[in-house]
């Protein structure tokens, strides 16, 4: 069951930086394996905790946040804003209880397609060993479980 | 306008040759293509890039009334362009496309994954669908952008683009921190392949650079700040005094003569001496002195003053401060060159500052040049002796993982050049030179090369020395593996020349990053493409020249300066500048005034403005860039970013997260 | 012409919505002697049978109140959808699933022995919780079996119109009474609330949003005419919608979020953490390493309570993820 699983991962990537790093992977021809769904947006900075929340909702295994390293942002001051975002979502997310390791936020820049690559196939296997988000669990939303289902109970 | 026009859309799977369609299953991505909602013609094609491919999308707007694009194939990076002007050649609004990456992000990746790869592909086609039925048209504003540019950096890549661009009727603000431009060309002796001297090809571009009523030269300052963008940059320059007045000095060199103090001299490396105050070397230009105020005399005691009482024109002038100067520019090019890789403190084991008879190979240029601190003679600094038997050693730092990885592009030529220098200099000198391979690629390389290597006092030994040892009597040697004739030689040479490493002069690294330019991992300035775009940066109106964006020859430069000038020229001459389609945009009605968004702006983009004893946001979209960043900040949802609006990722995200 | 049929019923609800009524004054009256009460138990002796009878679609306008928290909220809700032309979910329970939604971070089993086994005042050595079913001398009792995930009314049947707050602003509840006795109710879907959020109302004077330190309530006494979260004080007022005429904020006390998303908004939560991230520490964000960017980040000590406190229920994850 569990070798059949393979991961959904959402990535959302910058335009300027980790956009054109997982470009680089290509020209260069650095394989790794197809479960990424790459989303671009001109900034991380763009990115929403909103659209995190919303990725998972719909099925994402696990989400990969990318941009420019810190200093680099082509928009001077847009991977900070994303830093204290995720940051604090990862709080959030805890209190969901959601496996922390479902959500990375990574630094790439144009030139790193390796580093990239290297993130990708870390990341993938990553998330193969957390297995399906749990937000996908059969019944999670289902509002009825018994009390006496959970045991406790006295005739 | 037309309101809520149902979308009709387009889809346009490329094969690129082979490149996508030997991968993933084209036929299989068309045929479910053609199923998606609104998509109202499917199709592929060998190259949708081409002219043909361009011409079915045209076609089939013109003929089916499509009204959104979707193309599946390279980065939209790549071609976004190309097809944004497809469409509007067809009549459409550019921004009516959405472009599917199934070729970097895809094919390219997954090679041994055809299958997966075919999903794939499908998912990011569809996802482009859903995000493309969402589109609106986005028009952009244009700007009027300020005629002139800034060059920083005066070397001959600076020179050279400086002058292309005067020379084409535009003002142009050169910038050296040197009290003289000239850079490390004017350091050379000769230059290879042809051996005419450096300084005589150089010191009259430098002088032409001196009277152009275009240029403004400012030598001996530094950019402080650069603020705005394309079109309109406001820049900082930082005059340091020089304590002589430029417009009164003559340049006659009293002062200089009659200064009884001397330091070493940075123009030559540290090989000769300086006064304290001093033209930086005789071709200056500007030919003004500059007095060393960390030196001087009279700065430090309160005396001496020679050089005030002998200056026939009262030229000097102790009080000069800093002088801020500050400019608008439409254009900015980059030439800030390099500088040596630092051998003596990452290389202790070829002893370069340990003993003085290992010199760098630019150092040696400085001891054949007639205005050297040797008058041209090469003697060692060890002793000042001729040199009889001198090891060159190529690739020093270059081409070393643990160092350098990269290739220093000249000096292979240039060690063959240096050989050259001590066997006309030195006739019964011999020279070994120590090397990796030779890379003698330019014009006129190869020839030069044959006619040195077959010289009989030069020895070509193929292999890196480990290390260099000096015994008690301060005598070099060093072993050799030559992988020619698999043997060790034991070399005991009198003089050892170093062709180091190249990297980007210190100064790139504090003007890239006021500029958001961005720098690669060995540090040269990245440029927008490797091989199409290679003057351009990422940041809209920053070319770049010479070895800031990599080592190069003289050549090489000099025809990269001429192309950013090209560059600069064209957006000074169009005269204007477009703003980007992507800006943010505000509901006013949904919008409280709450006031999020306005100090997230980088670029003061956002206002707040008086509504009914009320506040609420205006964005400036002439200001604003199109990062987003207040889109994703504001609380209530009235701030998007067109062409990036929640309602178009959603859609986009429903597909890649949920799958078909 | 006979009079609109109305009916008032409650779900999982502290009932204050119903008691807000009351702060209609005299139009209470004037409204019940223009309609028809069919069912409102806290008013008069209603019994379930009353509403059991009238005719399917014949009740004009039924205000529902309170989350559903179990099978019996459940029931009523589907009664109240089969009897009513227009169903309005009624106040921030019904709405987004208010604060009994907070609920949704816990599993019935967990709440049910908080409630009877471990709380300090429970003598229950036997570990004894309520049963949907039990015998007792012999005869079956029956209890309403508590929901795992407390929902919002919309998630349960579907509504007509929304008018949020704890409780609804009386100027909406008028409206909408109003609205419903002429026959000119606004067309399905639309929320009894301002378009905008809170800020827009606020009266406060608002500066520059840069927080550096973020201050719980007890911790300051803030400053009554700036801009509450100016001073570090985590008001929801700008992911919230208004209409209520922002009565905590001028009364000092920050917004809690009790209106709900703003039409824009997917999650309100998320849209006021990334607010408050973004302005959090903004000045020094590029000086500051990841390390001591953690710190001011965890000043926010509850980001679940603070930003879902009326709308878990309705969040995008809708609860919290049980562990397994």
């Amino acid at each position: 069951m569990a070798s059949s699983f393979e991961p959904r991962i959402v990535v959302f990537a910058c335009n300027w930086c980790s956009y054109a790093g997982m470009d680089l992977a290509g020209t260069s021809r650095m394989l790794y394996p197809a479960n990424l769904r790459v989303v671009r947006l001109m900034c991380s900075g763009r990115l929403e905790p909103e659209h995190i929340l919303y990725a998972f909702k719909a099925g994402a295994d696990g989400v990969l946040v990318t941009g420019c390293h810190p200093g680099d942002c082509h928009y001077i001051s847009g991977n900070y804003k994303t830093r204290k975002r995720i940051r604090l979502l990862e709080q959030l997310l805890a209190q969901f209880g959601l496996e922390k390791e479902r959500l990375r936020l990574e630094w790439i820049s144009a030139s790193e397609g390796e580093l990239f690559t290297r993130i990708a196939k870390e990341f993938i296997e990553k998330i193969r060993s957390l297995g399906p988000s749990p937000l996908k669990q059969e019944g999670l939303f289902a509002p009825l479980i018994t009390v006496a289902a959970a045991g406790g109970g006295g005739e | 306008m037309k309101v809520a026009e149902e979308p009709k859309v387009g889809v346009y799977v490329c094969h690129c040759g082979v490149n996508i369609a030997s991968v993933v299953n084209v036929k299989a991505v068309v045929e479910y293509a053609s199923t998606l909602p609104n998509v109202e013609v499917a199709k592929d094609y060998p190259f949708m890039c081409s002219d043909p491919g361009q011409n079915i999308v045209i076609e089939d707007i013109k003929s089916k009334g499509l009204n959104r694009i979707v193309v599946a194939s390279c980065s939209p990076r790549m071609h976004e362009p190309t097809f944004r002007k497809a469409l509007e050649r067809a009549g459409l609004n550019p921004y009516l496309l959405e472009m599917a990456n199934i070729r970097e992000h895809c094919s390219w990746v997954h090679e041994k994954q055809p299958q997966e790869a075919t999903e794939k592909a499908k998912d990011l086609v569809a996802a482009a669908v859903a995000k493309a039925r969402m589109l609106k048209p986005l028009e952009t504003i244009k700007m009027p952008a300020v005629k002139r540019a800034l060059v920083i950096g005066g070397g001959v890549a600076g020179i050279r683009a400086a002058l292309d661009i005067a020379n084409s009727g535009f003002e142009v603000y050169l910038v050296e921190t040197r009290p003289s431009i000239g850079g490390n060309m004017a350091r050379l002796d000769k230059t290879f392949p042809t051996l005419d001297c450096s300084q005589c090809i150089l010191t009259p571009m430098m002088v032409e650079v001196a009277q152009h009523p275009n240029i403004k030269l400012l030598t001996y300052s530094e950019v402080k700040s650069i603020d705005g963008s394309v079109g309109n940059f406001t820049v900082k320059i930082l005059k340091k005094p020089r304590y002589v007045k430029e417009d009164v000095c003559t340049g006659c060199g009293v002062c200089e003569q009659k200064c009884p103090y001397t330091v070493p001299s940075e123009f030559n490396l540290g090989l000769g001496k300086r006064k304290v105050i001093y033209f930086e070397f005789p071709q200056a230009v500007p030919l003004k002195p500059v007095l060393d105020r960390e030196n001087c005399v009279y700065f430090k005691k309160g005396t001496c003053r020679a050089c005030e009482k002998f200056c026939p024109t009262k030229a000097i002038d102790y009080t000069q401060q800093p002088q801020e100067i500050t400019v608008d520019v439409g254009a900015i090019i980059l030439a800030t060159g390099y500088g040596l890789y630092d051998v003596k403190s990452k290389m202790p084991e070829y002893r370069y500052g340990l003993s003085k008879n290992v010199i760098t190979g630019l150092e040696l240029e400085r001891l054949t040049s007639a205005t050297g601190p040797t008058k041209g003679h090469i003697l060692r600094p060890g002793d000042k002796k001729e040199p009889k038997d001198v090891a060159i050693i190529l690739c020093v730092g270059s081409r070393d993982e643990k160092h350098l990885d990269y290739c220093c592009r000249f000096g292979c030529v240039a060690g063959i050049k240096h050989a050259y220098y001590i066997v006309s200099h030195i006739p019964d000198a011999r020279v070994t030179i120590c090397y990796t391979d030779i890379r003698a690629f330019g014009k006129g390389y190869e020839d030069f090369y044959a006619r040195i290597r077959s010289l009989d006092n030069v020895q070509f030994i193929r292999g890196r020395p480990m290390e260099v040892f000096e015994d008690s009597n301060g005598s070099l040697y060093f072993d050799v593996f030559d992988q020619n004739t698999n043997r060790l030689i034991r070399l005991n040479p009198d003089l050892v020349v170093l062709e180091t490493g190249v990297v980007p002069d210190p100064s790139f690294e504090q003007i890239a990053t006021v500029l958001k330019c961005s720098r690669g991992p060995d540090g040269f300035a990245l440029e927008l493409h490797p091989k199409l775009r290679p003057t351009e940066t990422s940041v809209d109106g920053v070319f770049l020249a010479g070895v800031v964006q990599g080592p190069k020859d003289i050549p090489d430069t000099v025809a990269q300066a001429g192309a950013a000038a090209a560059s600069a020229i064209a957006l000074l001459s169009r005269g204007e500048v477009e703003s980007v389609p992507n800006v943010a945009s505000v509901n006013q009605e949904l919008c409280s005034g709450c006031g999020v968004c306005e100090p997230i702006c980088p670029y003061t983009a956002i206002v707040l403005e008086a509504r009914n004893g009320g506040r609420v946001a205006k964005v400036e979209a002439t200001k604003c860039k199109g990062c987003g960043a207040c889109a994703a900040a504001c609380p209530s949802g009235a701030m998007t970013q067109l062409g990036f609006e929640d309602k178009q990722i959603i859609p986009q995200l429903e597909v890649l997260a949920k799958g078909r | 012409m006979s009079k609109p049929k109305v009916a008032i019923v409650l779900g999982s609800t502290c009932a204050g919505c119903d008691y807000s009524l009351l702060d209609l004054g005299p139009t209470v009256a004037d409204v019940l002697a223009s309609v028809e009460i069919v069912y409102w138990p806290t008013g008069a002796d209603f019994k379930l049978s009353d509403l059991e009878s009238v005719p399917d679609g014949s009740v004009a306008l039924t205000l529902y109140e309170g989350a559903i928290t179990n099978s019996d909220n459940e029931e009523l809700a589907k009664l109240v959808r089969r009897k009513s032309k227009a169903v309005v979910a009624y106040g921030s329970c019904a709405c987004f699933g208010g604060i009994p939604g907070l609920a949704n971070v816990s599993t019935a089993k967990d709440i049910m022995k908080t409630a009877y086994v471990e709380t300090w005042s429970s003598d229950n050595k036997e570990g004894q919780l309520p049963q949907p079913l039990s015998k007792v001398n012999g005869k079956h009792l029956e209890l309403p079996v508590t929901y795992d995930t407390i929902r919002a009314l919309d998630q349960v049947i579907p509504v007509e119109y929304y008018m949020p707050g704890c409780p609804p602003p009386l100027s909406y509840i008028e409206q909408a009474l109003v609205a419903a006795l002429s026959g000119k109710l606004p067309p399905p879907g639309y929320v009894f609330a301002s378009e905008r959020s809170l800020c827009d109302e606020c009266k406060r004077t608002k500066e520059k949003k840069n927080l550096t330190a973020i201050k719980r309530f007890h911790e300051i006494i803030p400053d009554s005419q700036r801009c509450l979260l100016e001073q570090g004080i985590l008001c929801m007022g700008p992911a919230t919608r208004g209409g209520c005429k922002a009565p905590c904020v001028d009364n000092n006390i920050p917004c809690r979020g009790c209106m709900g998303p703003t039409p824009e908004a997917l999650d309100q939560g998320a849209k006021m953490l990334s607010a408050l991230a973004s302005i959090l520490a903004l000045d020094m964000e590029s000086g500051v390493s990841e390390d001591r960017l953690i710190p001011l980040i965890q000043q926010v000590k509850d980001p679940l309570g603070t930003f879902y406190r009326f709308g878990l229920p309705k969040s995008m994850f809708r609860r919290v993820i049980p562990r397994r």
